[in-house]
């Protein structure tokens, strides 16, 4: 490759990193404290031998399996906690990870190229290649740091039974699985002509990659090998400590690279190798209202998501049936669950579960209420309020849609998990006790599109802090009990105020307060947009 | 009657005052012209006419409706085109134009097809692919075939090359003897000049003239290139005049326009053989309040 065409990578590498520097510090620091949080809780918890047992059945049914990864032998989990911590963590760390390298990348590459950023630094004496190769550096640096304070991090917690080399790895598998994921992106920052089809395709292949490997991770592993989610939860780290898995990601991700460098090289500023068609000469009259249109903008996202939504939930509920069996078959489980009474460990399952979908569920809804903060700072809102369209009906647009999304979401997650889990449980559930246990979320999500379209009228510049509140929900709900969350940190949480269908009551009162809080915030949210400055 | 009135206006971004007791008065029938260094707060201006930024302080009213209060009633009657039309970029221009249509409420069908055809756009394209004159004929289509009372203009021609330009000015003027009211915003001063009625000029948030060009041409200088029999004495220190340039054919003067008179009574004792007199254009109008606001001092005459 020619020297010249990487001129003034180094300029490049401060110009990103400070552009995108408040987004790395707080996602290093969510993904480093999170992890080594939860490390030393389980290291503060005493567990004797039957603790230990119990664990590793939970985490062995299928069900576990499917949404965490494999996990280890039954026996491995009494050699070291290291085992719970990675079971437990590892896969849902490894996501977090991912979804960052996907934006950063993402904004760096296509989304500073559409804005014509790229452009102005291109004309000035700047090689070719150099933009992509800063932006890569500084995403791999990110996910080395993450990887090194992780792994530094793991071990001078001195969790017992758990060597140096175990804790690098630890951390080696989220800088490698980060860095794929950066490599898939930029890959696809090429093929695509916006940052918007980048950032979709990359999303896509996550879920896609967690998928598969669910399904191979239950039905058969040699399907895993085909996600990279797949090979890097083989490591079998704390224990085996394999680096091959590591291997593989690297190479993966330097032939992903190579050819990115290759494409980059060849095509145009701003086009991509995707054909673009002739479009229509009239609008239908679908998008000639404003709901229509503002649907139109957003629908590849809407029924992208819905088609994931629903595809997680089949599968999970195709796991449901081996769950059952597996239960079944085991006697130390029969004993438990005879003195939990009628608290079934598949209701138990089901409204973990919902707990999880609902808050990925939430994702798109806050999306399209972002979607009007962005278009304003596209300045493309001026062409509603230079016409005859008021605020109200823009805002209750975006509104009405985000509502109407939330409850399909639910209605879909419903429908998979249970279209699945009837065709292979042999004492199916209701299909009314799981659209309930899905549908009963619908206050919370509500509750979050309230307080987005509260920052967006009220607080326009801090809009992105419904992805901290979200944040904090995620880490709530997934790891809130392991931590140790006093009760009223937990209810600060929308999610957590929800009742747990099928297992507890119903309870109106908390659903009764968020539908309030939700129409409070609502309607400030509209007053505020009413009376504040629309940038463009 | 006038159509949009403006007093006091006053808009602050936190403390800094980007627009400073702004009056503007616009008629029916009139085009207005509306012209200023870069950040003057024109666009400024412009936000709150539309009301997507509030006053500060100040009266603004179009068609007698409170700018900011009455904003969906008043945009059914008044069409707008940006300097830079951002669009969305997976619509294709046929579909953009349609939308913009049915929003305002008002649009017809045949007078966008044959705006289309004179603005010569392939409406079929996604906006992400048209070049930045190409969406800009979207916003000026979109404007024009809509029927409206007021159009308001900011910088619409910035990317159009001279052709299209030039039917930009038609469709300005075809509107104008429909008798309906334009604001154009605008530093394509030839352009301006052509166009406007009324030209209003603001600097750092003031407006600091008002008035036809015939006006302010009277309130500055005009050229004058003079050719005598008998050279001609020191004039320099005349009441009036700037600027004096000998030539191998000539001299070159600046006057002020209110001098005129005297100056040439006094030169044509001298014998006259060749007498050119050129008006200013707006745009040494422009760059003298444009410099004054850079130095004042450095011009020496009298501020305009
Ligand atoms: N939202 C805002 N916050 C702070 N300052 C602003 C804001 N919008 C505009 N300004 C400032 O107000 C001033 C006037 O800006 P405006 O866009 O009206 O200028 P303009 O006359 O249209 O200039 P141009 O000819 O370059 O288009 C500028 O100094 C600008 O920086
Ligand atoms: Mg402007």
């Amino acid at each position: 490759m020619n020297v010249q065409m990487l001129k003034g990578t180094s300029q490049l590498i401060k110009i990103i990193s400070r552009q995108h520097r408040f987004q790395i510090i707080a996602w290093l620091m969510g993904i480093v404290f999170v992890s080594l949080a939860v490390a030393s809780s389980y290291q503060s918890v005493y567990q004797n031998e039957s603790d230990k047992q119990g664990f590793a059945l939970t985490m062995q049914n299928p069900a576990m399996v499917a949404m965490l990864g494999p996990g280890y032998e039954a026996d491995e989990y009494l050699l070291t906690i290291g085992t719970q911590f990675a079971h437990e963590m590892l896969l849902f760390t490894l996501l977090a990870i991912a979804i960052m390298n996907i934006l950063l990348v993402g904004s760096s590459t296509r989304t500073d190229e559409e804005t014509g950023r790229t452009e102005v630094l291109r004309s000035l004496p700047i090689g070719r290649l150099s933009y992509l190769a800063a932006s890569i550096i500084v995403v791999g640096c990110v996910n080395l740091i993450i990887a090194l304070i992780t792994g530094i991090g793991l071990h001078l917690l001195n969790i017992e039974g758990n060597t140096l080399e175990s804790s690098i790895l630890y951390g080696a598998i989220l800088g490698l699985g980060g860095f794929v994921f950066a490599a898939i992106t930029s890959l696809f920052a090429q093929i695509t002509d916006s940052s918007r089809g980048t950032k979709g395709l990359a999303f896509g292949t996550l879920v896609i990659a967690y998928f598969i490997r669910a399904v191979g991770d239950v039905v058969d592993e040699k399907i895993s090998f085909f996600s990279p989610l797949g090979w890097l939860l083989r490591t079998d780290v704390f224990i085996n400590n394999y680096w091959w898995p590591i291997v593989i990601s690297s190479i993966f991700s330097i032939v992903l690279i190579i050819i990115t460098f290759y494409l980059n090289s060849i095509r145009d500023l701003n086009s991509g190798f995707l054909p673009t068609r002739k479009g229509r000469t009239n609008a239908s009259s679908m998008i000639k209202s404003i709901l229509g249109l503002v649907y139109h903008l957003q629908r590849i996202k809407i029924i992208a998501w819905g088609i994931g939504i629903f595809a997680l939930g089949a599968a999970f509920g195709a796991v449901m049936g081996d769950m059952e069996k597996y239960f079944s078959d085991n006697e130390f489980v029969q004993m438990m669950l005879a003195q939990m009474g009628d608290f079934s460990i598949t209701d138990q399952f089901i409204s973990m579960l919902m707990g999880i979908m609902s808050l990925i569920s939430v994702i798109p809804v806050i999306m399209t209420i972002l979607k009007l903060k962005s278009e304003e700072n596209h300045y493309r809102t001026e062409h509603f309020y230079s016409r005859a369209i008021s605020r109200n009906r823009v805002l209750g647009s975006f509104t009405v849609l985000a509502i109407i999304e939330s409850i399909i979401y639910l209605m879909l997650l419903a429908l998979g998990l249970w279209l699945a889990a009837n065709t292979m449980m042999e004492n199916p559930i209701s299909f009314a006790t799981i659209m309930q246990s899905a549908l009963v979320y619908l206050p919370a999500m509500f509750f979050m599109i309230g307080v987005t379209v509260f920052l967006v009228g009220f607080a326009p510049k801090f809009t992105s802090v419904i992805w901290l509140y979200f944040a904090f929900c995620y880490v709530a709900v997934y790891v809130g009990g392991l931590l140790n969350f006093p009760e009223w940190i937990m209810y600060l949480s929308a999610f957590e105020l929800i009742p747990k269908v099928p297992g507890e009551e119903v309870d109106i009162q908390s659903l009764f307060l968020l539908l309030v809080l939700f129409i409070v915030f609502l309607f400030i949210g509209f007053k505020g947009y009413n009376k504040r400055d629309i940038a463009g | 009657m006038s159509l949009v009135e403006v007093k006091g206006l006053t808009k602050k971004f936190g403390k800094y005052k980007a627009l400073d007791n702004v009056h503007m008065e616009i008629n029916e029938g009139e085009i207005y012209g509306f012209i200023g260094p870069n950040g003057a707060g024109k666009s400024t201006t412009i936000r709150i006419l539309l009301g997507m930024l509030k006053a500060t302080s100040g009266e603004v009213k179009i068609f007698g409706n409170d700018a900011w209060e009455d904003a969906v009633e008043i945009h059914k009657y008044l069409a707008y085109v940006p300097g830079e039309a951002n669009l969305w970029p997976n619509l294709t221009g046929g579909e953009v134009i349609d939308i913009f249509l049915k929003m305002r409420g008002n649009g017809s069908k045949n007078k966008r097809d044959e705006l289309i055809e004179r603005f010569n756009l392939d409406p079929t394209k996604k906006c992400r692919a048209y070049s930045k004159g190409n969406r800009q004929k979207i916003a000026l289509i979109s404007a024009f075939a809509s029927d409206a009372q007021l159009y308001i203009l900011d910088e619409p021609t910035s990317g159009l090359d001279p052709l299209m330009e030039r039917t930009f000015q038609e469709c300005v003027l075809e509107v104008k003897n429909e008798g309906k009211s334009v604001l154009l915003s605008s530093h394509i001063l030839s352009e301006v000049e052509k166009l406007c009625d009324t030209i209003s000029i603001i600097r750092e948030g003031k407006v600091i003239e008002t008035g036809t060009l015939n006006e302010m041409r009277h309130l500055t200088r005009t050229n004058l290139h003079v050719q005598t029999k008998q050279p001609l004495p020191s004039i320099q220190h005349m009441k009036g005049v700037h600027h004096v340039d000998n030539h191998s054919d000539g001299v070159s003067i600046q006057i002020d326009s209110e001098e005129l008179g005297t100056i040439i009574k006094f030169i044509s004792d001298f014998g006259i053989l060749k007498l050119e007199s050129t008006p200013p254009t707006l745009e040494d109008l422009f760059l003298r309040h444009y410099e004054n606001s850079n130095s004042v001092a450095s011009t020496g005459g009298r501020g305009i």
